[in-house]
């Protein structure tokens, strides 16, 4: 499977984007090909609510837990997503979390002033989603213009926009208690809560993105051989810095999704969550040498990563012991890849 | 002694100029850093006196200086070396911000900061810079108790009185006098209070959001609590920890939720944190528990004070530690007594009190809370 995806791989670089869209091209497919692939993922799961329900019971099986997992996994999920297309084309960002926190200050800070009772909170949405964007585009530039390295550029403005952040609230917790604002992303819509709706949206965005259109076919271009990409006429440097505008826009979206859900900005919020990100992102079969990406992979990460928190504290046990866990995991899904990266890059 | 601080007051005013001059200055504090440390080292006093500060044991008697009930208005020139984690919360920024005002208040304090930091590495070169700029006293709040232990000591040995605060050093030859929060008593009070208002129902189930787990602090907490609510026969049925931070708080308290359907009280270690924390409480639309805070922001006062949440108490944790810590180190170096003690001398230990804090009393406290 992996083979035929390098040829289609190369078949995109060598014919522009024009090969025909084949479901399993970047072993994403909801149904196809990739199931095999997923089967792993979708077995982890399985094992791991059969723990949840045999030591948890009624507790771990109950609507409003599933529910809760769910509420949990969506602002890592949603930064995953991001993730995903950044790791797909070979790049790392590790300021989504940083940005995050940033994004969350500046729509608080747009709350708790003088003027928030004229401002709409759809300005507050508006901005994080603005910052987030910018901010990522900043590092697509850098990466793509500048020729620095992916992971030295995100590295610098994770450093940078958590100090922008901290410059901003003054180091504070900045409570919003813009009522409709909050209500407007707080509650259900049939039965489930709207930050959820917000992550599955994102998701399957992000799986349309990847999977069904030419942005999605030059990402798995470029993070397969950029100098293949670029004289097969993508615009490689161009599309990077979109790339990361991308991951920039996910990291404004899970603000706002943060802003609710804490009814705080903070320059604290969003710590360690790239890698978490990218923790979920790896665990789901994306490759960390670029080439292959898969949304659904990473849907299953996130989930698998909360669930386990969720087991964890559920039967009263040490966070120590959880972050074992995690690093076994994580470990295990990269020994388990270790033959496709071979496969898919056979001269590394 | 006295030639020392003779050479110190001619030479001050140039210490930020040229480094040249700073280099000749460390050298002639280090010289006599050396002479002292040989007349100061622990081995030198009995084991049960304070190890050597480089002012008294050795050689002149102690509390010459200052005369006896507090220190003169202005003292000789203080130069203070102060460092402290990064104000990733607000209790850790009131902690700074106490400090700088405090030594703002004497005019002959000169407070160096260092960059407040969460790397222990860092923390440990920026001690070593003040040993090698020969400061007076440092005032250290360390990210981490036993990792600074050792220089600490380096620091003493040299000469610099260190004024441990919040997070305790490892060795008793690490710090002249050590203030402290009581994390213990904060466990304590916030049991006591619990077991006061659900002390005749043996089955309540109890709560707990503790902070970071591996620091010995929150252990302390820990224990204090469930020690108090030990003596009630109650005991805590669901413990979670954060991480100090809103998210965290928010996330942990979301599981733990889930895993206890009905919660009598709930002790959440950390105001900062507590907003998380009751951000989970209001998302679930739980609201039959009563709600204990810790460290006492104006944040969970307010609310205490409005009564119409579940947040009905706090038990405080004085985030003026560093600004005592200061004004002790002035008192240490210019050799005075505190206040209307009688005894000769700055105490080893201070332990500053845990009340707590309800609807009755709030008012009395929302003026040191600090804004998380």
């Amino acid at each position: 499977m992996s083979e035929q995806k390098v040829s289609v791989a190369k078949a995109t670089a060598a014919g522009g984007d024009s090969s025909p869209a084949k479901p399993d091209r970047s072993g994403g497919g909801l149904l196809s090909g990739s199931v095999g692939r997923n089967l792993g993922l979708v077995v982890a799961l399985v094992l791991l609510c059969i723990v949840g329900v045999i030591t948890g019971g009624e507790r771990f099986a109950s609507i409003d837990n599933i529910l809760t997992v769910l509420r949990l996994a969506s602002v890592i999920g949603v930064l995953a997503v991001g993730m995903t297309f950044v790791i797909t084309a070979g790049g790392i960002d590790l300021s989504v979390g940083s940005v995050l926190g940033l994004a969350t200050i500046w729509a608080s800070t747009l709350a708790t002033q003088t003027m928030a009772g004229d401002v709409h909170w759809i300005v507050m949405v508006g901005s994080a989603l603005a910052v987030g964007i910018v901010a990522g585009l900043i590092n697509g530039v850098i990466i793509a213009y500048g020729n620095v390295v992916a992971f030295i550029a995100t590295l610098a403005m994770m450093v940078a926009a958590r100090g922008v952040a901290e410059i901003i609230s003054n180091r504070q917790t900045q409570v919003v208690t813009v009522r409709p604002f909050l209500e407007a992303f707080r509650g259900n819509i049939i039965g489930v809560p709207k930050l959820v709706w917000i992550f599955a949206l994102v998701a399957v965005a992000g799986w349309f993105l990847l999977n069904r259109t030419t942005f999605g076919r030059r990402t798995v271009a470029v993070g397969g051989n950029p100098e293949a990409a670029r004289l097969a006429g993508i615009k490689v440097k161009r599309h990077t810095m979109y790339l990361y505008g991308l991951a920039g826009l996910t990291a404004g979206i899970a603000a706002v999704m943060m802003l609710v859900r804490t009814t705080s900005g903070s320059s604290t919020h969003g710590q360690l969550y790239e890698l978490d990100a990218i923790a979920a992102v790896v665990v789901g079969g994306t490759l960390l040498v670029g080439g292959r990406g898969t949304i659904v992979g990473t849907v299953f990460g996130v989930l698998i990563f909360t669930l386990l928190t969720n087991l964890f504290t559920i039967n009263n046990m040490s966070i120590s012991a959880q972050s074992v866990a995690k690093g076994a995991i994580i470990v295990i899904a990269v020994l388990l890849q270790q033959r496709f990266v071979v496969r898919a890059h056979p001269r590394k | 002694m006295s030639v020392r601080r003779a050479r110190r007051r001619v030479t001050t005013p140039i210490v930020v100029a040229a480094a040249l001059t700073g280099l000749v200055l460390a050298g002639c504090t280090s010289n006599t850093a050396a002479e002292e440390s040989t007349t100061s080292a622990p081995a030198a006093t009995s084991s049960s006196a304070p190890a050597g500060t480089g002012t008294g044991t050795g050689s002149a008697p102690a509390g010459t200086a200052g005369g006896s009930a507090g220190a003169p208005a202005t003292g000789e020139k203080v130069v203070i070396g102060f460092s402290a984690p990064a104000a990733d919360h607000g209790w850790m920024g009131a902690i700074t911000k106490a400090a700088v005002a405090e030594a703002a208040t004497y005019p002959d304090v000169e407070l160096r900061q260092a960059e407040a930091t969460n790397d222990v590495n860092l923390q440990i070169s920026q001690i070593e810079t003040f040993i090698n700029d020969g400061v007076d006293a440092i005032v250290l709040l360390p990210f981490d108790g036993a990792a600074l232990t050792e220089v600490a000591t380096r620091a003493m040995d040299a000469g610099i009185p260190i004024i441990n605060v919040d997070r305790e050093f490892t060795s008793p030859f690490a710090a002249r006098t050590t203030v402290l929060g009581d994390n213990y008593g904060m466990g304590v009070s916030a049991g006591t209070y619990i077991c006061s208002q659900l002390g005749d129902n043996p089955d309540a189930v109890i709560a707990e959001v503790a902070g970071i787990d591996s620091l010995p602090l929150t252990q302390d907490r820990s224990k204090g609590f469930a020690d108090a609510l030990g003596d009630c026969g109650l005991s805590v049925s669901n413990r979670v920890a954060a991480d100090f931070t809103v998210q965290g708080g928010e996330t942990a308290t979301s599981n733990l939720l889930q895993a206890a359907p009905k919660i009598d009280a709930l002790w959440n270690h950390d105001d900062d944190q507590g907003v998380g924390v009751l951000a989970a409480i209001e998302n679930a639309g739980r609201s039959e528990m009563l709600m204990v805070g810790g460290a006492g922001s104006k944040n969970m006062m307010d609310l205490i004070k409005a009564g119409d949440s579940v947040v009905k108490a706090t038990v405080v944790y004085p985030s003026t530690q560093a600004a005592d810590g200061v004004s002790l180190a002035r008192l240490i170096v210019q050799n005075a007594n505190l206040g209307d003690l009688q005894s000769s001398g700055v105490p080893r230990t201070i332990q500053l009190f845990a009340p707590v804090v309800t609807a009755d009393n709030v008012d009395q406290y929302l003026p040191t809370a600090f804004e998380s």
